[in-house]
């Protein structure tokens, strides 16, 4: 259905391929799943597939790629639009109209159907996804999951053979996600589509899909093959799958489902090697008092509905706190409260018995800091090393005070770079830098997992953790089950505006399914969490399998 | 509206958005026919009234707040003018301003000196004029989604029509950012104001806004925006020409009729030139766009009634200034109080009626389930793309 018939791209400018020879046959009716490190080059692949790489983006496009037959070096993407379907991380970026049925109908009017094709394709698409009762709203209206939802019914009420998403759930919650995805996979089997789809936690995709195309970096080559076969290899892998591989499980397998039944023999390894203590719900919390803490916390949107509904929230030196809950929980506002940045409507937010959103905005930057879901709004300046000097000056450290920490986080970004060509994972952590020049006592973060890929997200769990350490209080909002499971002392749960669940991240995580990571699922009732539980607890008893220790040997493989 | 009244017109199709603008733009044209200070209040007053009573709760219809507070600054700026530069006929003197004396070269020129209450009225009438002028697009904008009368579009001009629409509608998201990035700077503890925060806000604003737009265009291309049809480059040419040609004749027609300086002679050919030139341009233009229409809005009797209120309206205001100045200009030296008159009134009171009229304009497409199956829909392609549309529907 795809082919890539020996087709790299160089970008006009670069000295290098993004892609290079990429010869392999999508067959009909497969979900295949593209993985790799950030900068790998997965969406220069996938815009290869759509043909606006090179139409759309520049650049040389070598060898052929056919879509549905079609070739995009003669068809450019409009001419594709009954073929291939597109959909990117961002659905609202890219919706044209502003209802859901002008959206859902946008393809169609503009491949001339007939009204009555039209009519019944916008209805069917609605039932298939989930949307019916939303078809009359505005786009503006929608969660984020319906949001993706409705992009995805866009690119596929012109019937395509291939639909292509980059990403499509990095910024949902795990149910909305789910959701999203279990719309694909019935596409897949009812429909025959032919999905193509990159995304960072492989976690959340990998048991839907036929096969895998894994990209290690800019020119070398592609694998291309069954998950298991292929994950084996990878650099980048989901947590069963690492789990597989250190306990030495063949074949590999993909699945939660699959893990558990191959499970027992490595929890009987394990025998009574006790979770880290950390984790452990019996031990008193590690944590010194509260920094900050929210009481009785109300905060309203603009004139609408109350957001939060009387918080009460302790922020502790020493720990970190994880802020779950669903997409429009309240997350986004509690850290701006908590900051300062907001006026408390009811309830108090105190730092050390004083109301902080009293403090001035200079005096709060290194008191209480907040690197918010976009790290880009805080840069503005031409290079690293400019905003790393601007970041000095803000916060009274001493000149290369920040670059010294950001060479600290994250050693060899170049200070002449300009900010906007980092990599997310670079550039979270020279925001975080930043925000860090000026020895705050609490580190806020809103969603920083979003975009990074497994090694850069298991880079900043050493940084927070290392924070937390050294008496830092750090809270921050996730989606991403893996990352706090790895990362939390403790979760805070917020739904509609309340704390539903406030307590040990092992006692949070383990009692709910949505929450719960892999590892967690597969080794139930154990309270392990990570793999890299396992593996310590692995390590500090028995012998490992000689193929695994290879694995611990270089760490970055597990990544 | 009684249940008699709804039958006699017909299903509760929501009102064409068409039908919205011509009745703003017959507020507009009486408007600009009059500067009494109570009927350009009854206007505005008018058009807030269908408005409360006709908007739906949508990004576009939250505007018109804007729009009302856009005119009075209009008006404040019209009158800050005068009283700084303005000259100071009249006997009435409210005030003395301390007058700087300018060089000779600049005569008829002036800062500072008497304000006087009759040309304070004049500045105030001729600000209020504009005003109303604006209110009244800003109730068609509220009232009629610049999206869905995109839909109502020829053909030839959808294209344009869209970025137009696309490149307006980006402006909530523009703001968003920039309350982002605001909110940014201050937890960099840097000050929000001043020419170097400006650049520090708007430098990320503008990336993003770039980004966006790119996202946009590429999603647009993806969805076969911009599909090419079957015409001639010749005959892309001519239907280019003739669109802008007669777009001039008609701006030239519309100057004509409404500035009463100039003659009838000239306006009345332009204007006929000017709609021929253009609807043979749009024919031809509109056979190159092969595109379909989902569910289109249909012009039934209620949408024609409120575009006619709208066209009354303004023959009405016409006719009062044909009556003579007395009270479509009230005198403002001597300055005397405004009257009002039967004929300009009976105007407001149509001018009004869309309220009760029109349905409620609710989010995209109020029709009942039924009658939306049976909405015959309109086609407007040519039959290559019926074809391919037998083709895609046989799949």
């Amino acid at each position: 259905m795809i082919s890539f018939e020996n087709a790299s791209v160089r970008y006009s400018g670069a000295g290098s391929d993004a892609l290079t020879g990429v010869d392999l046959v999508v067959p009909p009716g497969e979900f295949c799943l593209v993985v790799g490190p950030t900068g790998s080059g997965k969406t220069t692949l996938l815009g290869a597939a759509t043909g606006h790489v090179p139409h759309f983006t520049g650049g040389l496009l070598r060898g052929r790629v056919l879509v549905g037959g079609r070739d995009t070096r003669t068809h450019p993407p409009r001419e594709l639009a009954d073929v291939v379907g597109m959909v990117g991380q961002r659905p609202m970026d890219g919706f044209v109209t502003d209802s859901v049925e002008d959206e859902l109908a946008f393809v169609m009017e503009s491949l001339a159907l007939e009204p009555a094709v039209m009519r019944r394709r916008v209805e069917e698409t609605l039932d298939l996804l989930g949307l019916a009762d939303v078809r009359r709203k505005s786009l503006a209206e929608l969660s984020s999951g319906q949001q993706q939802r409705v992009a995805i019914g866009a690119a596929l009420t012109a019937h395509p053979q291939v639909l292509v998403l980059d990403e499509p759930t990095s910024a949902l919650d795990p149910g909305a996600a789910e959701d999203v995805l279990a719309a694909l996979h019935r596409l897949v089997h009812d429909l025959g589509v032919t999905v193509l789809l990159s995304e960072h936690r492989l976690e959340r995709v990998v048991q839907y899909a036929d096969s895998v195309l894994s990209l290690t970096a800019p020119g070398e080559p592609v694998r291309y093959g069954p998950p298991g076969e292929v994950l084996a290899e990878s650099r980048v892998a989901p947590p069963v799958v690492a789990l597989g591989k250190l306990a030495g499980w063949s074949p590999l397998p993909v699945s939660v489902r699959d893990a558990r039944r191959l499970a027992p023999a490595l929890l009987q390894r394990l025998g009574d090697a006790a979770p880290p203590v950390r984790e452990c719900s019996a031990g008193p919390p590690p944590a010194g008092d509260p920094v900050l803490s929210a009481h009785g916390l109300w905060q309203r949107y603009r004139n609408g509905p109350a957001v939060l509904r009387g918080v009460d929230l302790d922020v502790r030196a020493g720990e970190v706190l994880a802020i779950m809950g669903r997409n429009g929980a309240g997350k986004t506002t509690l850290l701006s409260a908590l900051q300062g940045g907001l006026k408390p409507e009811r309830g108090t937010v105190t730092l050390d018995g004083d109301p902080v959103h009293t403090v001035s905005a200079r005096a709060r930057r290194r008191l209480v800091s907040l690197v918010p879901q976009e790290p880009g709004d805080l840069l503005y300046l031409d290079t690293v090393d400019a905003e790393c000097a601007q970041a000095d000056t803000e916060s009274g450290a001493a000149p290369g005070s920040t670059l010294a920490l950001l060479a600290r986080l994250i050693p060899g970004v170049l200070a002449e770079l300009d900010p906007r060509d980092l990599s997310e994972g670079q550039r979270l952590s020279l925001v975080l830098a930043i925000q860090l020049a000026g020895g705050p006592r609490v580190v806020l973060l809103d969603e920083p997992t979003r975009g990074l890929d497994y090694a850069a997200k298991d880079r900043l769990t050493e940084i927070l953790t290392d924070l937390a350490r050294a008496g830092t209080a750090v809270a921050l909002s996730s989606h991403d089950v893996e990352f706090v499971a790895a990362t939390a002392d403790r979760v805070a749960v917020l739904s509609d505006g309340e704390v539903i669940a406030d307590a040990p991240t092992v006692e949070v995580v383990l009692s709910s399914p949505t929450y719960a990571p892999q590892v967690a699922k597969i080794l139930a009732p154990g309270a392990w969490l990570t793999v890299h539980h396992v593996e310590r607890a692995l390590g500090a008893g028995q012998p490992l399998p000689s193929d695994a220790a290879d694995l611990l040997s270089s760490p970055e493989v597990l990544r | 509206m009684s249940s008699t009244g709804a039958r006699l017109l017909g299903a509760r199709l929501p009102t064409h958005p068409l039908a919205w603008w011509i009745w703003a733009l017959g507020l507009a044209a009486a408007a600009s026919r009059t500067t009494n200070p109570l009927l350009l209040v009854l206007i505005v007053a008018a058009a807030a009234f269908v408005v409360a009573a006709r908007r739906r709760p949508t990004t576009w219809a939250r505007g018109f707040r804007a729009y009302l507070i856009f005119g009075l600054v209009v008006v404040a700026i019209r009158t800050v003018f005068h009283i700084v530069l303005g000259g100071g006929y009249g006997e009435t003197v409210l005030v003395w301003l301390p007058e700087i004396a300018l060089p000779e070269w600049s005569a008829g020129i002036r800062i500072g000196g008497a304000v006087t209450a009759e040309g304070l009225a004049s500045a105030v009438y001729d600000g209020m004029r504009l005003a109303t002028l604006l209110v009244s697009v800003g109730a068609a904008v509220t009232l009629a989604d610049p999206r869905r009368l995109l839909k109502s579009l020829p053909g030839a001009l959808y294209e344009a029509g869209l970025v137009v629409v696309v490149a307006v509608s980006m402006a909530p998201a523009l703001i968003e950012s920039t309350v982002r990035v605001r909110r940014a700077r201050q937890l960099r503890g840097t000050s929000t104001r001043g020419l170097r925060a400006f650049r520090s806000i708007a430098m990320p604003v503008l990336d993003q806004a770039l980004g966006r737009a790119v996202a946009l265009a590429a999603a647009m291309d993806a969805r076969g925006y911009g599909r090419v049809g079957s015409l001639t480059a010749g005959a892309r040419r001519t239907s280019a020409v003739l669109l802008l040609g007669g777009l001039l004749g008609l701006c030239l027609a519309a100057y004509g009729l409404l500035d009463a300086a100039t003659p009838g002679s000239v306006a009345v050919p332009a204007l006929v030139v000017g709609v021929a030139a253009s609807v043979t341009g749009l024919v031809i233009g509109s056979r190159r766009m092969v595109r379909s229409r989902y569910r289109p809005d249909r012009f039934d009797l209620r949408s024609a009634l409120v575009a006619l209120c709208g066209l009354v309206v303004a023959a009405l205001f016409f006719l009062t200034e044909l009556s003579g100045p007395a009270v479509s200009h009230p005198s403002t030296f001597p300055l005397v109080w405004p009257q009002l008159a039967l004929l300009p009134l009976i105007g407001i009171a149509i001018a009004a009626s869309p309220g009760v009229l029109s349905t409620q304009v609710e989010a995209f497409g109020t029709f009942s389930g039924e009658s939306a199956v049976n909405t015959p829909a309109e086609v407007t392609f040519s039959g290559e793309s019926a074809v391919k549309s037998g083709r895609v529907s046989a799949r």
